[in-house]
């Protein structure tokens, strides 16, 4: 079993260090690490991996059988992939895994019973929230508002049942936010139009920090962070129907808000220290010098996204419409610069790295797309058989996803 | 060092847990409460446990017992905790004190199933030797497997004794799939089969309405009904003057049908209510599907409300705790439509049903006197 506490492993580079503390992951230190949703910065950039952008079958270093389903992404945290699923017929079986990353063996397996709502549109499921980490522990989240925190050795650390503590925190078609940590808080939306609040978790304790009232309205929208710069702190970016809030990761104080509303599916990130915003097609915003208040840079309506949420690389957005069809727009002046059809539907964001866009359609196709300014190319596909959902994980070169069945591990077998 | 001192040398290094300790461990366990209250001196708790071993499983296990979810998730980490380190030390599990743990009905159904799912593991012949016996167990788990394993059967063989399996499997099956395949071949093989009666749905109710609920205004709005419930009164609704009618479903899944069978009176309310005679004082589930906001009353007290719209309705969408007395309970039910107007934002509607933990119908006494009868003839 491995599940060495991250600082006493072989750490590849510290190169990251800067941008990990800038948006508070900083309790420990591995530059491979994926450890929320899109990643450590919520953006679905990985930096400074190389991933294989050949995905035949050679480049699947391992695929392992999951004990339930889950639209959950992975997570990486040094030597460990981590995952949840849920299972059972009422889907109120919990489960979170841990994975080995050399070789796919599991470590450990947690089960924890639902003390929310389970019921999910059937295309969902209770795991629907990618997991999120400090690097010393694992905060899984659920459809049912179950938040477990476990250490890295499967050892519970506290439990929150939001689900029960507030009983109308569900939504009957089923909730998908994913949490975000931003120093010792985990970060959490749960809104509903029957109940509708994020709240502010210590991620030693489990004890609330704070909790503000959100829009009753229906969201599956995940939170994301406008990173620290020039002494402001960190802000964690919430996100609903109404517009976009800023809001101060250890008060939950609003610091500013955006009105123009958004979108209650795909989420928004941050690249440059510039927020890109599922609203009215797409937005863009900068936070001014004082980070009190906000000014528009731009508004696309012919790049906004179905479900997967937009990504930024190279002075590109990239956005993939309900139809399966890939714009990609500049980044500076938000004008469509192309588009190109990839088969089928999507659900999961795709990853940036090295260049590529790694997607994966509902379909279970993987492809993996060279942008240009003026074109984008695939230059692989692989037919996976299964559905999936879910958005991917990019660490130590190595890309991870899943299906309700497996995960699978790609690197370049060379 | 002579290995034969590294045993004892072991024994000095590891403090010993004394049978106390893990009583009073189980007990700091047993005293966690939302909002991470007590997590501190449960994630020591735990730990204490954990240097127990194997021993202290057991002890685990029976305080599942009447405690809360939460209690559960945390006895469950502490069982699975040391199940963990005791396989990867090559150590067995006591597997005869914890087969008569899985075995004993009067404990808790999912200790039970995850105890089951341990010892599995290693002897994956219990699959065979125990589930068949299941199929009233007080686990819906456990039914499921042993009525899966009967349809399975049944499914392979011909005529009477197809029936009969079926039949049998059906007397055991809470969940609406299976219920689902059950019937269809009953049905296919000539036997009638009463699904509404099987899932314990409450088919007769009285209705008054339409009030208002313009802009979703009247779901905190407290119309007569809530204050007083005078079943020959005579009140201002939305549109005029209205009365309490009789309305009946004959739905397979008990769904009374509001916008099918009156009218779909968009920004509009409806109270339901009806009678359920129980035999004795008993905890109970009313599971309710509804894709309208609603507030269910037992007896004069409100038990749960919810204000969402068309987000979709499924059999058993919410399962409500209840407490019931013997003889009659009175059970109103307050049911909202909205005025969106996408074509699949148009139902109004709901079914309610009484069962217990399983999800197995408990029937109003009435009606199981009446119902044993028919059920004969079907057979």
């Amino acid at each position: 079993m491995k599940y060495l506490p991250s600082a006493t492993r072989g750490v590849r580079t510290v190169s990251v260090f800067v941008t990990l503390a800038g948006i508070g992951l900083v309790s420990a230190i591995h530059a491979g690490d994926w450890r929320q949703f899109r990643g450590n910065a919520a953006n679905s950039i990985a930096l400074n991996e190389n991933l294989p952008t050949e995905l035949s079958g050679g480049s699947v270093a391992w695929k392992v059988q999951l004990p339930g389903r889950g639209l959950s992404g992975p997570i990486a945290v040094g030597q460990q992939v981590l995952l949840t699923a849920s299972s059972g017929y009422a889907q109120d079986r919990l489960h979170i895994i841990s994975f080995d990353t050399e070789t796919g063996e599991t470590q450990w397996e947690r089960q924890f019973e639902a003390t929310g709502r389970t019921g999910c549109h059937p295309k969902m499921c209770v795991a629907t929230p990618t997991p999120a980490s400090d690097g010393e522990r694992v905060f899984a989240f659920y459809s049912s508002s179950d938040l477990i925190c476990t250490d890295l050795a499967g050892d519970l650390q506290w439990y929150r049942g939001f689900g029960a503590e507030y009983r109308n925190a569900s939504n009957s078609l089923g909730m998908s936010s994913s949490p975000i940590v931003i120093g010792s808080t985990v970060i959490i939306q749960v809104e509903s139009e029957a109940e509708a609040f994020a709240a502010g978790v210590d991620t030693v304790t489990g004890e609330t920090k704070w909790k503000i009232d959100r829009p009753r309205k229906a969201n599956w929208t995940s939170p994301t962070i406008l990173p620290a710069e020039d002494g402001r702190p960190a802000l964690a970016l919430l996100q609903s129907s109404a517009g976009l809030s800023a809001v101060d990761p250890e008060t939950g104080h609003v610091v500013w808000t955006f009105d123009n509303g958004a979108s209650t599916i795909p989420s928004s990130l941050v690249v440059d220290g510039t927020v890109v915003i599922p609203s009215n097609g797409l937005t863009t915003i900068k936070p001014s010098a004082d980070g009190t208040a906000v000014e528009s840079v731009w508004n696309s309506s012919n790049l906004g996204p179905s479900t997967p949420s937009p990504v930024v690389i190279n002075g590109m957005t990239f956005t993939v419409n309900s139809a399966g069809a890939l714009s990609a727009g500049d980044m500076t002046t938000g004008e469509r610069l192309w588009q190109m059809r990839l088969k089928g539907k999507f659900s999961g964001t795709p990853l940036a790295s090295n260049g590529h866009l790694f997607f994966f359609n509902e379909a279970g196709y993987a492809f993996v797309v060279r942008p240009e300014k003026e074109k984008g190319e695939i230059v692989s596909e692989l037919d996976l058989t299964e559905t999936i959902l879910c958005s991917p994980a990019a660490s130590d070169n190595a890309l991870y996803v899943r299906s309700d069945g497996h995960l699978w591990k790609f690197a370049d077998q060379r | 060092m002579n290995r034969f001192m590294i045993p004892i040398v072991t024994l000095c290094l590891v403090a010993p847990v004394f049978a106390d300790d893990s009583a009073d461990a189980i007990r700091t366990l047993q005293a966690i409460g939302e909002y991470s209250k007590g997590t501190a001196d449960a994630r020591a708790a735990v730990q204490t446990l954990k240097q127990g071993g194997s021993s202290n499983l057991l002890p685990i296990l029976k305080a599942f017992n009447g405690s809360s979810l939460l209690v559960k998730n945390w006895l469950r980490s502490a069982f699975e905790g040391i199940a963990d380190a005791e396989q990867k030390a090559g150590r067995t599990l006591p597997k005869g004190d914890l087969l008569a743990f899985v075995k004993d009905t009067s404990e808790s159904p999912s200790a039970r199933r995850m105890t089951f799912e341990w010892l599995l593991q290693r002897s994956p012949q219990l699959e065979d030797e125990l589930i068949p016996g299941m199929l009233l167990d007080p686990s819906p788990d456990f039914r499921r497997d042993a009525v899966k394993r009967l349809i399975d059967q049944a499914s392979a063989a011909k005529d009477d004794t197809a029936t009969n399996l079926y039949t049998r499997a059906m007397s055991g099956a809470v969940h609406e799939d299976q219920v689902k395949t059950i019937a269809k071949a009953l049905q296919d093989a000539g036997i009638e089969v009463n699904i509404s009666r099987h899932f314990g749905f409450l088919m007769a109710w009285k209705i008054i309405g339409p009030f208002d609920n313009k802009d979703q205004k009247g779901f905190p709005v407290a119309y007569p009904p809530e204050t007083k419930l005078d079943l020959t009164a005579e009140y201002d609704g939305q549109l005029g003057k209205v009365q309490w009618q009789p309305i009946t479903t004959e739905d397979d899944y008990g769904v009374v049908d509001i916008g099918k069978q009156i009218e779909n009176y968009k920004g509009s309310l409806m109270y339901t209510t009806t009678t359920w005679q129980s035999e004795k004082d008993q905890a109970v589930e009313m599971r309710l599907g509804t894709p309208n906001a609603w507030k269910l009353w037992v007896n004069g007290e409100l038990i749960f409300e919810r204000e969402e719209y068309h987000r979709g309705t499924r059999l058993d969408q919410y399962k409500v705790p209840v407490s019931l007395k013997a003889g009659p309970n009175t059970i109103l039910v307050k049911i909202c439509q909205n005025e969106q107007e996408q074509s699949w934002a148009q139902d109004y509607k709901f079914q309610l049903r009484v069962c217990d933990r399983t999800g197995a119908a408990v029937l109003s006494v009435a009606k199981s006197a009446a119902n044993s009868t028919r059920r004969k003839e079907i057979r």
